[in-house]
């Protein structure tokens, strides 16, 4: 990244030219409109033929549901059988999240539930009721990219940018979690990580860079 | 491949779970949920299509920690949180160590204790719907080409291993499950004896009945100088199933052995005590040369497969350093 491409951003941090917009795609939030609408006109798909005493039972078709995804209130339709990771890309248009092996084996569906990295094609849709959902679309704070996200960009930590979502979903975490993260820190936070061009190195640069920055002021 | 459709139920109580437990059948069944990673390995896979899932997250109360009198971990805690919990770490550090190194960070902020230790077996054979029907498990038994994760010791009828490595830890302190069902209140079973050989052809690899929801995992109360250590043997550094596990308990006197408990997991249908390791340390001080011998004896019974030979030596090397790890542990 060129020096003269760079600025200070309002908290002192050095930041680069490039904006979230260009760094992800752009998508999702007239996505996540049109759904509202659709899961306004929504019937409740509750089979009343199997209710269990106080166990209401839900599905198998869909039902109406509410999520709460990057600080919004998403009404959506999800069969119980909706992996979380279908309603984000196929449902709501939030494609940033990767599918790689479906298995919770590569961690490219790395979201945030209240926080913590969850692998969302191992997640029911269902199980994420109440939680607060967070995915790369929602990391940044407007057109501000997290430290995380900065700092992948001034490290050119991707390569074809495939695992990049995931990867950043969880260093981010780390970061918020351990402001001063260290090397062995970093290492755990992205085991469960595969990157196929491997630029595991530059990802370590980029996490450490950031810690090594929150401790020179002290974060 | 799409998992089926299937319904749903939230259990707010122990009891409500297992009254809706007891309406499986063959035809429609139903099956408890708790973090879902297994389950939907296994719809994924089609080899699990359940009519309903009963949903165990929103009953209250099981998913506490106490560290009171022993350990008791409610059946909804997650592999994280024993990871993490500064309790676990201090007294019962083969366990922290177990559940650290199970499986990827993601999965363990899902993953439930209970869940961890009902979950399938990770023979391809089983995971691969193929090779599920009419003749399964005596092609899945020693007969099975592809053995190289297959067990090295007590395999003569079944020689898929039990996939959870927490239970290696667990058995190790000598741990005990709690089950709940609707009618005949509830039960305490060893892990040591719940367990059973997985087989391609039956519903569980343990002595889990129909109808009975786990609510507790328990360890006895630890001897005050007690030293633990677990090591999880991998082909790679980032996460990964294992080669084999093993942890140690030890209680020692100065330098001689009280007591030892010393398991190995991945090597045997179950989880697996080295007894006669553990015969020849207890009364003995520990050297190098004492681990080497015990360490040899945990083999000596070994009936390695066409391609799992090599698993022999790592296992004996990974309890040589694990008892040696345990004696200077703090
Ligand atoms: C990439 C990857 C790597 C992995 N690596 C490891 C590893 O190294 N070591 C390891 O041990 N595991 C590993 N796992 C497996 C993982 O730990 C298990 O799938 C998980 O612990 C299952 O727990 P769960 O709560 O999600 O169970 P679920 O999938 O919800 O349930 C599993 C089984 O237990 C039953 N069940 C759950 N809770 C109860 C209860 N309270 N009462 C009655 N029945 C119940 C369910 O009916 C089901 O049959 C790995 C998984 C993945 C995807
Ligand atoms: S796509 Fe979810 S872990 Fe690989
Ligand atoms: S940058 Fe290509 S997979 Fe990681």
């Amino acid at each position: 990244m060129a020096e003269s491409s760079r600025s200070h951003g309002p908290d002192g941090s050095v930041r680069s030219g490039i904006s979230r917009r260009t760094f992800l795609k752009h998508g999702g939030t007239s996505a996540v409109g049109a759904a509202l609408l659709e899961a306004g006109a929504a019937q409740a798909a509750v089979d009343s033929s199997m209710q269990d005493g106080a166990n209401e039972v839900l599905g198998p078709g869909p039902i109406p549901i509410d999520l709460t995804i990057n600080g919004r209130r998403v009404p959506v339709q999800a069969e119980p059988a909706t992996t979380l990771v279908d309603i984000l890309r196929n449902h709501l248009g939030l494609t940033g999240t990767k599918i790689g092996c479906d298995r919770g084996a590569c961690s490219a569906c790395t979201v945030w539930l209240d926080g913590q990295p969850a692998s969302s094609c191992m997640t029911l849709a269902l199980d994420a009721r109440g939680r607060s959902i967070t995915t790369i679309e929602g990391l940044a704070d407007g057109d501000n990219l997290h430290p995380v996200q900065q700092a992948f960009v001034e490290h050119d930590a991707l390569q074809c940018g495939f695992c990049t979502p995931g990867m950043v979903m969880s260093c981010a975490a780390l970061i918020n979690r351990k402001p001063d993260a260290g090397i062995e820190d970093v290492k755990a936070a992205i085991s469960g990580h595969l990157c196929r061009c491997g630029t595991y190195p530059n990802i370590f640069a980029a996490v450490l860079a950031v810690a090594s920055e929150n401790r020179r002021r002290g974060t | 491949m799409a998992m089926n459709s299937f319904e749903w139920a939230d259990a707010t109580t122990v009891e409500q779970a297992a009254g809706l437990l007891a309406e499986s059948t063959e035809q429609r069944p139903v099956i408890a949920k708790a973090g879902g990673i297994d389950l939907l390995d296994l719809m994924k896979e089609g080899i699990l299509a359940p009519a309903r899932l009963v949903n165990l997250k929103t009953i209250h109360g099981l998913d506490e920690i106490d560290t009171e009198n022993g350990l008791t971990l409610g059946a909804l805690v997650t592999l994280d949180r024993i990871d993490k919990d500064p309790r676990i770490r201090s007294r019962y550090v083969a366990l922290s160590d177990a559940a650290a190194h199970a499986a990827t960070p993601q999965v363990r902020n899902a993953a439930t204790i209970a869940g961890n230790l009902l979950q399938r077996p990770r023979c391809w054979y089983f995971r691969h719907d193929h090779f599920h029907g009419e003749g399964a498990d005596e092609m899945e038994s020693r007969g099975a080409d592809q053995n190289q994760h297959h067990a090295i010791l007590d395999n003569d009828k079944n020689a898929m291993v039990h996939a959870s490595t927490p239970a290696t830890a667990l058995v190790a302190y000598d741990a005990s499950v709690e089950l709940a069902g609707r009618a005949n209140g509830s039960r305490v079973v060893k892990l040591s004896d719940f367990f059973l050989p997985p087989e391609m052809q039956r519903a569980h690899d343990s002595g889990i009945e129909s109808g009975e929801v786990m609510t507790r995992v328990t360890i006895p109360p630890l001897n005050a100088r007690a030293k633990a250590a677990y090591h999880k043997q991998t082909e790679r550094e980032s996460y990964d199933w294992p080669i084999c596990d093993v942890a140690v308990v030890l209680t020692m006197e100065g330098q001689t052995v009280q007591n030892a408990s010393i398991v190995m997991g991945w090597v045997a249908p179950t989880p697996r005590r080295a007894s006669e390791s553990e015969r020849l340390l207890i009364g003995n001080r520990l050297t190098d040369d004492l681990a080497r011998q015990a360490a040899h004896a945990a083999v000596a019974d070994a009936t390695p497969l066409s391609k799992n030979g090599y698993k022999v030596p790592v296992l004996e090397a990974v309890v040589r350093r694990t008892i040696l790890a345990a004696a200077v542990a703090g």
